[in-house]
């Protein structure tokens, strides 16, 4: 059913890339050396992950499964870290961002692995690694969008804030609409691809299965699932790490402090 | 009777101990250098920064109210006040339409945008804005630096009324020693986190 791609073919899409690098080296444009690390680190990965879900498959083991989530999670809780304008002190920044990054993502992708997709067994590296690729990837987004909202904005309207304690209102209170306005940064990207799949963008994975040669309606019902699963991710990971922070940035007597939170700017 | 406002051993960042007592319907004066620490004192009593010591109001601790309680009876007004939202109403639950008037503004200034107020208009609504809570102590932090005379001169009375009607006191940090002399009863001075009392 699936037609192979042959090294020949994935030449000829290679031979385009190069074709692009010349033409920007030529034009001077100064693109050329990042495209060719860029194409040369994705084909590098994704044999690379291609060889460990062979090997994965091959030994269906729930200890080799976890070990490889754990690897994905704490790579993207470090993306998140390294997306941030302002850092948060120690290692709090990472606990929380990676905290709320596994406690949505992992509940959402145990959720449609044992109620929804049920394989067997339930943790099979076929159905999990790629179902919590994508909402890892999606959740990542979202909280690193947010996360980054709530402190870059709390930190600019800090005369703000404390104007409002002043007039004595609690640290939520406060701190209201900006995290209001970091809950809306984060939902945007999913919201956007929601709004838009099937009309401007036929959505990677359904592509992927149609290529495959899965029938059109099993591909759709599947990124209806993925869509909803990953907008429960994202929300409910964007929602945590704002509470979180948004707590973090008040002591008990409801004071602003910084000076306790965030990392000095350089 | 306990004392209306006691300040006991106040400690912060490297100013204190502060001492003082204050009794209802009394005006505080403080001047000194900037950098004394008078703008610090302000923020602790109003528990907005970290310190030791006790402030106390009629006999209770900060300490055994909820900080937001406390910073609507212990109301910290800054000199340049900061608004959030677009129209001046927005910023007020409800208004006393009487207090309303005494500042000089009909009920059309709540529709009124933030960004068409005047500096003296503004620090006047931000002083409307914190009366609203009925504080039984005001913390002025120069509330006049950005006014004129008139202005300043109109501010200065709402306090005054405001002091003689409620049971409350102030505690006025001011640059203007003319000022102060009009205002504040007592007269202290703050020099390297230190308060001195002024000779009469």
């Amino acid at each position: 059913m699936i037609i192979s791609l042959s090294a020949f073919d994935l030449t000829l899409a290679a031979v385009a890339v190069l074709l692009l690098a010349i033409v920007s080296w030529r034009m001077q444009l100064s693109v050329t050396a990042q495209l060719m690390i860029a194409a040369v680190r994705t084909t590098v990965q994704l044999l690379l992950i291609g060889l460990v879900l062979k090997a994965l498959f091959a030994h269906v083991q729930i200890t080799w499964v976890v070990m490889i989530a754990m690897v994905m999670l704490s790579v993207a809780g470090w993306e998140i870290l390294s997306r941030q304008h302002r850092k948060l002190k120690g290692w709090w920044g990472f606990g929380v961002s990676t905290g709320s990054l596994f406690i949505s993502s992992f509940a959402v992708t145990l959720l449609a692995l044992l109620v929804i997709v049920q394989a067997d067994p339930w943790y099979h590296p076929q159905y999990a690694i790629p179902l919590l690729g994508m909402l890892l990837g999606n959740t990542m987004t979202g909280i690193a969008l947010g996360m980054d909202r709530l402190v870059v904005n709390a930190w600019q309207q800090r005369a703000v804030i404390e104007q409002r304690l002043m007039l004595g209102q609690s640290g939520v209170q406060a701190i209201a609409e900006i995290r209001r306005e970091s809950m809306r940064a984060g939902m945007i990207p999913i919201i956007n691809s929601m709004a838009a799949a099937g009309i401007v963008s036929l959505p990677g994975m359904m592509t992927g299965q149609i290529l495959a040669g899965a029938p059109p309606v099993e591909a759709v019902k599947y990124q209806i699932l993925i869509m909803f699963l990953i907008t429960a991710g994202t929300g409910f990971g964007v929602i945590t790490v704002l509470w979180l922070i948004s707590h973090r940035l008040f002591d008990e007597r409801h004071r602003l402090r910084f000076d306790q939170v965030l990392k000095q700017h350089q | 009777m306990p004392d209306f406002l006691k300040i006991n051993r106040l400690v912060f960042r490297h100013c204190g101990p502060v001492d003082l007592v204050l009794d209802a319907h009394q005006c505080m004066g403080i001047s000194g250098t900037s950098g004394s620490g008078k703008s610090l004192l302000l923020r602790a009593i109003a528990d907005l920064d970290q310190h030791d010591g006790q402030v106390l109001l009629e006999g209770q601790s900060a300490n055994d109210v909820d900080a937001p309680q406390w910073r609507q009876q212990v109301a910290l007004l800054p000199a340049e006040s900061q608004w959030w939202f677009d129209t001046i109403g927005e910023h007020f639950d409800d208004v006393d339409s009487a207090l309303l008037e005494a500042f000089g503004f009909d009920e059309d200034v709540m529709s009124w945008s933030v960004s068409r107020m005047s500096s003296g208009e503004k620090q006047r609504l931000a002083l409307l804005r914190l009366l609203n809570n009925h504080p039984r102590v005001l913390l002025l932090d120069e509330p006049t630096a950005n006014l004129d005379q008139h202005n300043s001169g109109v501010f200065e009375g709402i306090i005054q009324n405001y002091l003689q009607q409620q049971s409350a006191c102030a505690i006025w940090v001011s640059h203007d020693p003319e000022q102060l002399a009009r205002v504040a009863q007592v007269r202290y001075t703050m020099q390297d986190g230190q308060l001195e009392r002024e000779p009469r």
